[in-house]
């Protein structure tokens, strides 16, 4: 049984198509990248697995169990949480109080606020200061606390190296090895390819709403990627060696 | 002397000033909704104090303690069944809703009270006073309401900065989106930010009822009171609303010191210079 499954969802945004019959099965501990180009539709995909945007039609499975009309706030506690496009600070609240909101919910796990203060060794030190105070590489770290103190079953990260150092991108991912060894799934959208490829299981490209290509990052080549990005001669879906 | 006198009296004042304009603020803050029967439901507080009293002759203590959590309930009940639907439509349907609100209000207190002006009689305790020195002498009303005043604020202070909840409602009101994906049901978090609102509103209510007399049309005139304690200390800041109602009540204190007439303009014209020359307040940025 896998964790999550999604079949055949369709999301506008206004009139548009946002996400186009998507479909994706993700198995506990794996990590799985979307890619795409900006407007491919993968923002809107992750905000309706979080419950921020509706779907049309299709439907998404959680640990086997309907949640496609599930409420934004009822998902966190189903063991769903985002890390939001843009970090999405509280910004009159303290580092730590930003942390502390993940908890809210107090759904039970492994991760407490020591543990996130483990992950992230600089934050201990600065969690009385406010928030908005922090550069965007601290920012999307306190983000991803915050979503961790959830004690999610599955992570979703939107955007993660948007406006942010190539540096800052790679020192933040190298924490995700860590998450995902502690039970939790993650299922990340990256702009950025190359660091897509590699902290990803799997990838999935979408295009104009649609999934043009998937597959394991080794079996794809540059050219595939490339083509599927842009979507160039692209007709039906490939499948890289599954 | 006589000044300092006036001082202390326009500082006792304006923590009710404080604790009336709370609920406005905190509405504002959290739902961006501006409640423009906010000062009618602190004459509906006194009112239904005044039909307690007489009707069951209880002492005006114990209605104190009835007609406060009544409030909340009301208040949160109000928020999940007439304000929730009209946030969806925006700023200017909240705003209509308790304009209307206010009219629905007013005309209620008419039909049942009559336009009859009336006081809330609390004997002796609401005249007595005690003599600090010759020329200054401090009434226990003002006192009493001055420190439930500053009982309240701190309370929800503490709420706001010590609990999960009230955390929630500094974060909701910060990005509710965001707010929401940590698991905040908003509606929930609106009604216990109203709750709170209708909560205080009711104490300041009931003890503008016991200073001064009310009639079901007041409401209004008292609500110009709670914009300017609030414009002045700082938009959605705690203790900006604190600090305004302090310069409101001493302001007007010392205005009338100077000239009985000039109590109410002497506050509307340093509500004004605050508005032309520090337009985010005294105290700026959304802490609470």
């Amino acid at each position: 049984m896998s964790l999550l499954s999604i079949q055949d969802l369709t999301v506008h945004h206004g009139q548009l198509r946002a996400v186009d019959g998507f479909s994706l099965d993700l198995d506990k501990g794996e990590v799985l990248a979307v890619i795409g180009a900006n407007g491919a539709g993968k923002s809107t995909l992750l905000r309706a697995l979080a419950g921020l945007d509706r779907p049309t039609s299709g439907c998404i499975r959680l640990h086997d169990r309907d949640i496609t009309r599930m409420p934004a706030h009822r998902r966190l506690s189903a063991g769903v949480a985002l890390v939001p496009e843009g970090r999405r600070m509280f910004r009159s609240l303290t580092v730590e109080e930003n942390l502390l909101t993940g908890a809210y919910r107090k759904r039970p796990g492994p991760w407490t606020l020591e543990r996130v203060y483990e992950l992230f060794g600089w934050m201990a030190d600065r969690r009385r200061q406010n928030a908005s105070q922090l550069s965007g590489g601290e920012q999307q770290s306190v983000a991803i606390g915050r979503a961790l103190l959830s004690n999610p079953d599955l992570l979703l990260i939107d955007e993660l190296s948007l406006g942010l150092a190539p540096v800052v991108v790679r020192r933040i991912y190298e924490v995700l090895p860590g998450i995902v060894g502690s039970g939790t799934t993650a299922l990340i959208v990256e702009q950025d390819v190359s660091q897509a490829m590699r902290v990803a299981d799997r990838v999935h490209c979408l295009l104009e709403g649609r999934s043009v290509l998937r597959g394991r990052p080794r079996d794809l080549s540059a050219e595939q990627v490339e083509h599927a990005y842009f979507g160039i001669g692209i007709g039906d879906v490939r499948e890289g060696q599954d | 002397m006589d000044f300092l006198n006036a001082l202390i009296q326009g500082l006792l004042i304006g923590g009710l000033y404080a604790l009336f304009a709370t609920g406005l603020s905190l509405m504002f803050g959290v739902m961006r909704i501006v409640n423009l029967a906010h000062g009618d439901l602190a004459v509906v507080a006194s009112f239904l104090a005044l039909a307690l009293i007489s009707g069951t002759g209880l002492p005006l203590w114990i209605v104190l303690l009835v007609t406060v959590p009544l409030f909340a309930l009301l208040g949160y009940l109000t928020q999940r069944v007439l304000l929730q639907k009209s946030l969806r439509s925006g700023p200017p349907a909240t705003l209509l809703v308790t304009f209307g609100l206010s009219i629905v209000l007013q005309n209620v207190l008419l039909e049942t009270f009559s336009a009859d002006t009336r006081t809330l009689d609390g004997g002796s305790f609401a005249t007595g006073s005690f003599e600090i020195t010759d020329s200054i002498s401090i009434g226990y009303l003002s006192l009493t309401t001055f420190v439930l005043a500053a009982l309240a604020l701190t309370g929800i202070q503490l709420f706001l900065s010590r609990t999960g909840l009230g955390r929630m409602l500094r974060a909701s009101s910060d990005d509710p989106e965001t707010a929401n994906l940590v698991g905040g049901d908003s509606r929930h978090i609106y009604g216990i930010a109203t709750a709170i609102a209708f909560a205080t509103v009711a104490l300041a209510g009931l003890m503008f009822a016991m200073r001064s007399s009310f009639d079901p049309s007041i409401g209004p005139s008292r609500l110009i009171f709670a914009f300017e304690a609030v414009v002045i200390g700082g938009l959605g800041s705690l203790w900006g609303t604190l600090l305004g109602g302090m310069i409101l009540g001493v302001t007007q204190s010392i205005g009338s010191e100077i000239d009985p007439a000039l109590t109410l303009l002497a506050g509307h014209l340093i509500f004004l210079a605050v508005l032309a020359f520090r337009p985010q307040g005294l105290i700026a940025g959304r802490k609470a």
